[in-house]
């Protein structure tokens, strides 16, 4: 680490702004995922001038830069790979405009996904992408990472929100994509960069779209004997031509795990749950409850519950929002997967999952976006054993193949960050890694910024590899 | 410049056969693009055909130009080179198609309408209704960036193509995205595809995700008035409210008068070869009395089971009464589809109506649209200019200059005209492209307003993001020889 960078960066931020004593530094080696990567510097900027200003200090030291919003992401997209500068967004979280006839918002990268949803109620409004952490994760990290959610089944992914993006390039340089209206004339840039995992350039606006809320919204819980049932369930309401708001399914194990601790009613002895949520106009929603409960129920559903009212839907989504903080208490540590498979394939899927778990001794639960094929294995290991780890390391890659086996993908919401770089081939080509570069490098052409992501760092191994983290050089105790 | 013209077509039949190349000059000016005639004509049967050729001509410096049916290959600025004619019709095939997962995956030169019968049979849909839709090929409704009015409920092709192979400047046959809906796996650059006009790759195939197609049937609504103002209020109010329609436009009263004069919608398409497509399949079914062509329309489609269909038809009285609707109509299966079918095909309709018809798609904010429509009017009655328009409620205006005659003291009008239009629509903080343009118009104006590289474009300007377009069409194509010259 150059000695004058951090000078200059205290002289340019102020001292207040610049981490750079090792036990300070230690926060920022982690986020959501298994993955580690300390700066050597963590910045927090003000203002777009800031960034461009960091940028380019970075640049003339010739250290890479990494931003990073709350640290929720969970595939290291967030971490400093190869150390350098982090700039993190957390003091940019102004809300700069809710426009509420166009249905838009413009707000700074640091804004809370919550908040903003928050200021857009009054208006009648709210952002749709709406990920579990949506509480302390930030609107920068969401387009980062095209972050979904729950309810993005109807209502779509973190993409098809974004309308424009105000960009820093590596290079310092302040750019424009994309327009309020969001169909500006030219390549689709917006398109391209929201979940190019901070890869191209930091982004220091961003302008979204509001949607406006339902009148009328229905939960229903649907309580299964058996898996395949559940599953089945989920594939026939697509047939019958319903799309629910959202559509997720837990099961039987994770179920009783999460009752134990947050007591949202889920019965401890079904093999599945499916939490379905109806929403639209009052008519419409009392049509699709009643075509919902008559799938659930020719799938031989044990029962099926619709929600009262806030306070008993609200205890449903707790148990789902709070799934993987239950989980915390059964294990050290756990290890969220993020799969997409065709949804036809589910009840194999969640089969093979289980053999899996069996075959490298681990109980897997599920807890997943069962509507969209988006799964969310949860394998619980303890970090301390590095060889039950390993063996966690290799269940998880299995599980991730044979998604892509069935015609899935490597990542639905989470992102390839660290965690998948190494599986990228089993879905692309030299070709294909050829043109992504060259992308790449339109923009990045030094990999200056939030290098070591995405792109495979030894022709691919195809498995997931964690790298060793040196030891801290001071203690940090 | 390499040109090896004389050796051109022997070249591409050792990769494609004698069958699928052809270069006589009544066939190439079938493929004309802006008049500027092709050397020669390819039409590949495979993606990998396309890729063999694509490096072929990236060897020799040729430029290629992708084509389907070729019923949109006027929007853009004339190419600055056309050697071979890549068309991609043969290339028809539904690759997968999981109606239990809402996925498809679909080759380019796949007639779209002909895709939608197969959806169809599955209650499913792709809600692409775009114009020219009974010709139309899936690979060059994305490639044109063309909207659909169901673009209210839907969105646009950029929310539901889930990922594509195409072939890169470099021939490399290459893919983006995947089969599933929800996927982060890589960059999206099929998104890239869409409106690019040929200009990065040549689009093979394209991954969707399909619609069930609304299963209670569907219902329309048409409520006129006297005023602009009174169709925007109601607009306004239907978006405000909890009702969620599937297509939602206003027309203006001279749109509303060709509706009812023409009856055609597709202009005359030359074919390959020998095939002879019939040129005008697509005769509209006449529209009704209860359409008042003198007045401003608003025009509504919603679904849904009954109980949900009588909430609209209550909501939409209440609503154009209080916006003081001179009178209202709901539509049923029969009389619907005369006015849906001239509502998809409404820039087919204005490029008919005028023998040099200039048609500008504007994206502008909703909240905009009341000063800057009476702007573009205004405008257009100082040049003289019979005009007509539809504003969409998600904010894409479609305005047509519609001059009488075609000649050079017309097209100096329209130049003047469209200069002070790019103008208007720029204060308005949207942005102006002359989608459809007689070929002297575009002589004389840039029709991407920003894009222009000199002061062809009297306005100069240009977008803070050009230099990462050229980038990014450099990483594509970087001999520039995929449609050189149409877009950056």
């Amino acid at each position: 680490m150059p000695p004058g960078l951090v000078r200059e960066l205290e002289k340019l931020l102020g001292d207040g702004s610049v981490l750079f004593k090792p036990e300070d530094l230690l926060l920022y080696e982690y986020d959501g995922s298994i993955e580690k990567g300390r700066p050597d510097v963590v910045v927090f900027s003000q203002s777009t001038e800031d960034v461009s200003r960091i940028v380019k200090l970075a640049a003339k030291y010739n250290v890479p830069v990494v931003g990073r919003g709350a640290g929720t992401g969970l595939s290291g997209g967030a971490l400093a790979r190869t150390g350098g500068v982090m700039i993190v967004f957390a003091r940019m979280n102004r809300i700069l405009e809710v426009d509420d006839e166009n249905q838009r918002a413009v707000v700074q990268p640091g804004v809370v996904n919550y908040d903003l949803t928050r200021a857009a109620e009054p208006h009648g409004l709210y952002f749709a992408p709406d990920p579990s952490s949506w509480k302390s994760c930030t609107i920068g990290g969401n387009v980062a990472e095209n972050a979904g959610g729950p309810h993005t089944l109807a209502y779509g992914v973190t993409t098809n929100h974004v309308t424009a993006l105000e960009l820093v390039l590596p290079d310092g340089e302040t750019v424009r994509v994309g327009s309020k209206h969001g169909d500006a004339p030219g390549y689709d840039l917006s398109g391209l960069f929201v979940g190019s995992e901070g890869t191209l350039a930091l982004v220091t606006e961003i302008t979204v779209k509001l949607s406006r809320k339902p009148e009328a919204v229905k939960t229903l819980l649907a309580i299964f004997d058996s898996v395949d049932d559940a599953a089945d369930t989920v594939v026939d309401i697509t047939a019958r031509a319903i799309t629910p708001a959202a559509c997720e399914m837990l099961d039987g194990w994770t179920l009783r795990t999460i009752e134990d601790y947050i007591h949202a009613g889920f019965p401890l002895d079904s093999a599945a749950v499916l939490l379905i949520e109806v929403e639209g106009l009052t008519e419409a929603v009392a049509a699709q409850t009643a075509a919902v409960t008559e799938v659930c129920n020719a799938h031989q559903a044990r029962e099926v519950r619709v929600a009262c009212d806030d306070a008993e839907r609200e205890l449903i989504w707790k148990g789902r929002k709070n799934a993987f903080g239950a989980l915390g208490r059964l294990a050290p540590s756990n290890y969220v997967l993020d799969g997409v498979i065709p949804r036809s394939k589910l009840p194999q899927t969640l089969r093979r999952i289980q053999q899996i778990g069996e075959q490298y001794g681990f109980q897997i639960g599920n807890i997943f976006h069962a509507g969209d094929g988006n799964l969310h294995p949860i394998v619980l290991y303890d970090p301390r054993d590095s060889a039950q780890f390993e063996r966690a390391l290799k269940a998880a890659s299995e599980i991730i193949r044979y998604c892509v086996e069935v015609g899935g993908a490597l990542t639905g919401e989470h992102g390839v960050g660290m965690e998948k770089s190494e599986l990228m081939p089993l879905l692309f080509s030299d070709a294909d890694f050829e043109l992504m570069r060259r992308v790449h490098d339109a923009f990045n052409p030094d990999s200056s910024l939030n290098p070591g992501k995405i792109f495979p760092l030894n022709k691919g191994c195809g498995e997931i590899r964690v790298r060793k983290q040196p030891a801290l050089p001071t203690s940090a105790s | 410049m390499i040109k090896a013209s004389t050796n051109l077509a022997p070249s591409l039949e050792a990769i494609l056969g004698a069958s699928r190349v052809v270069s006589d000059a009544a066939a190439c000016s079938n493929y004309a693009v802006d008049k500027i005639i092709p050397t020669v004509v390819a039409r590949p049967a495979s993606a990998e055909q396309v890729a063999e050729i694509v490096r072929f001509a990236a060897l020799e410096k040729l430029a290629v130009i992708p084509c389907g049916s070729r019923t949109k290959l006027g929007i853009g600025m004339p190419p600055a080179r056309y050697d071979i004619a890549l068309d991609l019709t043969a290339i028809n095939q539904i690759a997968h198609y999981d109606p239990g997962d809402l996925t498809l995956g679909v080759d380019a030169g796949t007639p779209l309408a002909q895709l939608n019968a197969v959806l169809f049979e599955h209650h499913q849909f792709l809600p692409l209704l775009v114009p020219f839709y009974s010709l139309s090929t899936i690979g060059g409704t994305v490639a044109s960036g063309l909207h659909s009015p169901l673009q209210q409920f839907y969105g646009t092709a950029r929310d539901f193509l889930i990922g594509a192979e195409f072939v890169t400047g470099t021939g490399a046959l290459t893919k983006s995205g995947g089969r599933v809906v929800k996927n982060v796996t890589g960059y999206d650059l099929h998104k890239l595809l869409i409106g690019s006009l040929g200009t990065l790759a040549v689009i093979t195939r394209l991954n969707f995700r399909t619609f069930p197609a609304p299963i209670a049937g569907s219902r329309g609504f048409v409520a006129s008035f006297p005023t602009q103002e009174g169709a925007l209020a109601l607009r306004r109010k239907i978006m405000e409210s909890r009702l969620t329609p599937l297509t939602l436009d206003v027309l203006s009263p001279a749109l509303a008068q060709i509706f009812t004069t023409q009856t055609s919608a597709t202009p005359e398409v030359s074919a390959f070869g020998r095939e002879n497509r019939s040129t005008n399949p697509a005769s509209l079914p006449p529209i009704g009395d209860w359409f008042r062509p003198r007045e401003w329309q608003l025009c509504a489609a919603f679904a849904g089971p009954p109980e949900v269909m009588d909430r609209y038809t209550r909501d939409l009285i209440r609503y154009a009464g209080e916006s003081r609707a001179a009178s209202t109509a709901f539509l049923d299966d029969t009389t619907r589809p005369s006015v849906w079918g001239r509502l998809r095909e409404s820039l087919s309709l204005l490029l008919e109506a005028s023998p040099a018809t200039a048609i500008f798609k504007l994206s502008v904010l909703p909240a905009q649209h009341a000063a800057l429509l009476a702007n573009l009017q205004e405008i257009a009655s100082c040049a003289s200019l019979p005009h007509a328009l539809v504003a969409r409620a998600r904010g894409t205006i479609y305005f047509a200059l519609l001059p009488p005659s075609a000649n050079d003291e017309t097209t100096a009008r329209l130049a003047n005209a469209a200069t002070q239009i790019f103008d208007s629509v720029s204060a308005s903080g949207g942005h102006a492209t002359l989608l459809f343009a007689p070929l002297a118009l575009k002589h004389l104006l840039f029709v991407l307003d920003g894009f222009a590289e000199t002061r062809v474009n009297i306005r100069g300007s240009s977008r803070s993001d050009l230099p990462l377009m050229r980038r990014l069409k450099s990483a594509f194509d970087p001999q520039n020889i995929l449609a050189p010259g149409r877009f950056v």
